[in-house]
């Protein structure tokens, strides 16, 4: 079983949803993001690691901020695949998802990248730009390394075109909670949320579906009972503002990613 | 890779959308995926609807001015010898650029559409002037993304677009051009795309913009090949059409209806923007052979790194500082259909310079570059040789920087 797959059994035998965390690699430096991601694995069931892309077009502006500043400060691919290896060292169990935009694993090659992924120890690949069906030769090829290729879906996707999303996912979907780029304030009401949100359970219910986009310290109790709940913005948003105020950011975002984990638990 | 007779290029692409199996395709978030696929349904329908077919001719006539003049440039034929230089000045449309035929297109479909709000990117600040008139005329709300240093130097088109009603939202992010107004752009509608249509300024982004904005701009060169006929009383043996290239928007609009023709006859000149001479900085993807890339939603050749973050590029027009191209100049690149080359800011200042002093028409720094490229072949090439430049923009948005370079202006 996959570590993503031994993850979700863990939570749901705690009656509790996972705890995804999103956070750039190399934001603000590869020593203080390898840092920051060690230190809040205590508490994600899931690390997501973004890449970060100088022209990210699903992305609000913490994201952008924290992929700008990891770039300012030289991050290149082989360092997130460094991060990556360095992380799953001391924490192998860990399932981590690289996030990123399809430009660049273009330009490091399809297999390349994915063998690396592979050699590294990635479990799951996000690409935000490369929707259903474009990506079914990609997620193919992902398949076969055992790597789970995620895919989204989101409030306007169709009915027909959801379920041939669900029927040739791997181990995990991710929902889009309310149309928005990363880091919005959440402008659907929980309750309509999950009302969309079982109905796509309902199509498969052994696929782990979560939710991302707008979940925050504030947010995230009232989305419990889905299968896994992502946040990203509100960790970025807080490596800013520890570094504008000269704090630590590791033990500032970890301090917020255990108060999601006591919210939830 | 082959370009197919009869059809249009922009129907020449596979059902992914990709030109040549290469360029173009649909590279967007799973949230565009639904509002795209509709509004490529609308679109599909539209375009062979007879009604739609005759309303959006009267607004090209009786809105944008068509058809724009198509002149002889005597003076500057005479001056540099050897071919005949002619213009077809699109710049006398309707608020004096190309731009306003997409702009309309667009205002057009939204309507039909049931949509409210329209929003879109500007570089130059053209697609978004026409963007703010055409919806101020269909009764629209209108957002423009536009990067803060082009708002800077395109102010005349900023005022414009103000005046017009529209809300001008200043984009921070990156370069400060074009290419993050874009991204910025395609956010906004990520996040408002149930009540909102996104109209792409060039041909550039996903498989329908490109479309679109073809189909809106060939109306320039259905118009000048009647023009063409009725100067020469049939089509020349020698003739080279000679447009600037950013997104390519007015490249393909200039040539959609001569891409049939053998090369020998008529041939398809583009020109990049080079960029500050003795810098690397430059928008000329095509020009310099950039690789394959994915920018904006589309698979075309773009300015990036090995690592594939994009490069910064540099211009002095605005509106071609831009690090990808359409997918459709990649193809006809690649196909050997159009030839692709580039001027420097000071190729087109002195272009600039040289035909507003021989001639009384006022290019942007847009078609200057075309210009450029016309002043530097014409005296190599027969005087039975027609050289047709697109003069697709008027210099009053530029009038800041040409004093600032050149002092006095016309």
């Amino acid at each position: 079983m996959s570590l993503i797959n031994l993850a979700f059994k863990k939570v749901k035998t705690e009656k509790r949803p996972a705890l995804l965390t999103y956070t750039v690699a190399g934001d603000n430096t590869k020593k203080k993001s390898l840092e920051i991601l060690k230190s809040i694995a205590k508490y994600a069931d899931i690390c997501e690691i973004g890449f970060p892309h100088n022209t990210p077009i699903a992305d609000g502006g913490q994201i952008q901020s924290s992929a700008y500043r990891a770039l300012k400060n030289g991050i290149k691919i082989k360092d997130v695949f460094s991060i990556v290896k360095d992380f799953k060292k001391s924490k192998q169990s860990k399932p981590v998802i690289l996030m990123g935009y399809y430009n660049m694993i273009y330009q490091y090659g399809e297999n390349n990248f994915i063998n690396i992924c592979k050699k590294v120890g990635v479990d799951g690949l996000i690409v935000v730009d490369l929707p259903y069906p474009e990506n079914k030769e990609f997620a193919k090829k992902c398949k076969k390394k055992g790597i789970s290729f995620i895919q989204l879906v989101s409030p306007t996707t169709s009915p027909s075109r959801m379920k041939k999303i669900i029927k040739d996912s791997h181990d995990m979907v991710y929902y889009i909670s309310m149309l928005s780029t990363t880091g919005g304030k959440l402008k659907v009401s929980p309750k309509k949320i999950l009302e969309r949100y079982s109905k796509i359970k309902k199509l498969n219910k052994n696929k782990n579906i979560v939710i991302g986009f707008g979940i925050t310290e504030k947010t995230i109790a009232s989305l419990r009972k889905a299968d896994g709940l992502v946040v990203g913005s509100a960790l970025c948003k807080e490596i800013s503002n520890s570094i504008k105020k000269r704090q630590n950011p590791v033990t500032n975002v970890t301090n917020i990613v255990l108060n999601l984990r006591k919210k939830i638990a | 890779m082959k370009l197919k007779k009869k059809i249009p290029l922009i129907d020449q692409h596979n059902k992914n959308g990709f030109w040549g199996n290469k360029f173009g395709g649909n590279f967007i978030p799973e949230t565009l995926k639904k509002p795209i696929e509709d509004l490529t349904e609308l679109f599909e329908k539209l375009r062979y609807d007879k009604k739609f077919l005759k309303e959006r001719d009267y607004y090209f006539k009786n809105y944008i001015g068509s058809p724009t003049s198509f002149i002889k440039l005597q003076n500057l034929s005479g001056h540099l010898g050897g071919a005949q230089i002619y213009a077809k000045m699109v710049s006398e449309a309707n608020g004096g650029a190309h731009k306003i035929y997409n702009a309309t297109v667009h205002c057009l479909i939204a309507k039909k559409a049931g949509k409210k709000y329209v929003v879109g990117d500007t570089g130059a600040g053209y697609a978004g002037k026409m963007l703010s008139m055409a919806a101020k005329k269909f009764g629209l709300k209108c957002k423009i993304f536009m990067g803060a240093k082009d708002i800077k130097r395109q102010k005349p088109n900023v005022d414009a677009m103000k005046k017009n009603g529209a809300e001008v939202v200043p984009v921070y992010s990156g370069s400060q051009t074009l290419v993050d107004a874009v991204s910025e752009c395609m956010r906004y509608w990520v996040s408002n795309c149930d009540n909102t249509h996104m109209c792409v300024g060039s041909t550039v982004g996903p498989n329908i913009f490109v479309k679109i904005c073809g189909w809106s701009t060939a109306q320039i060169s259905r118009e000048l090949k009647i023009q063409i006929q009725s100067e020469f009383k049939r089509m020349p043996k020698k003739i080279k059409l000679i447009n600037c290239v950013g997104g390519g928007s007015s490249a393909y609009g200039f040539w959609s209806e001569f891409i049939d023709y053998d090369k020998k006859q008529i041939e398809l000149i583009g020109v990049e923007a080079g960029g500050p001479k003795n810098s690397n900085l430059h928008a000329a993807p095509l020009t310099n052979g950039a690789k394959l890339g994915i920018l904006h939603g589309a698979a075309a050749y773009v300015c990036q790194n090995n690592e594939g973050q994009i490069n910064d590029t540099a211009s002095i027009s605005a509106g071609l500082d831009y690090p990808g191209v359409s997918p459709i100049h990649c193809f006809l690149k690649d196909t050997k259909r159009a030839r692709y080359t580039s001027a420097t800011d000071e190729g087109a200042l002195n272009a600039y310079k040289l035909v507003t002093k021989l001639e009384k028409i006022n290019p942007s720094l847009e078609p200057s570059h075309a210009f450029a490229e016309a002043i530097k072949i014409a005296p190599k090439l027969s005087n039975d040789t027609i050289i047709i430049v697109n003069s697709c923009g008027d210099a009053k948005k530029d009038r800041d920087i040409l004093k600032e370079r050149l002092g006095k202006i016309n």
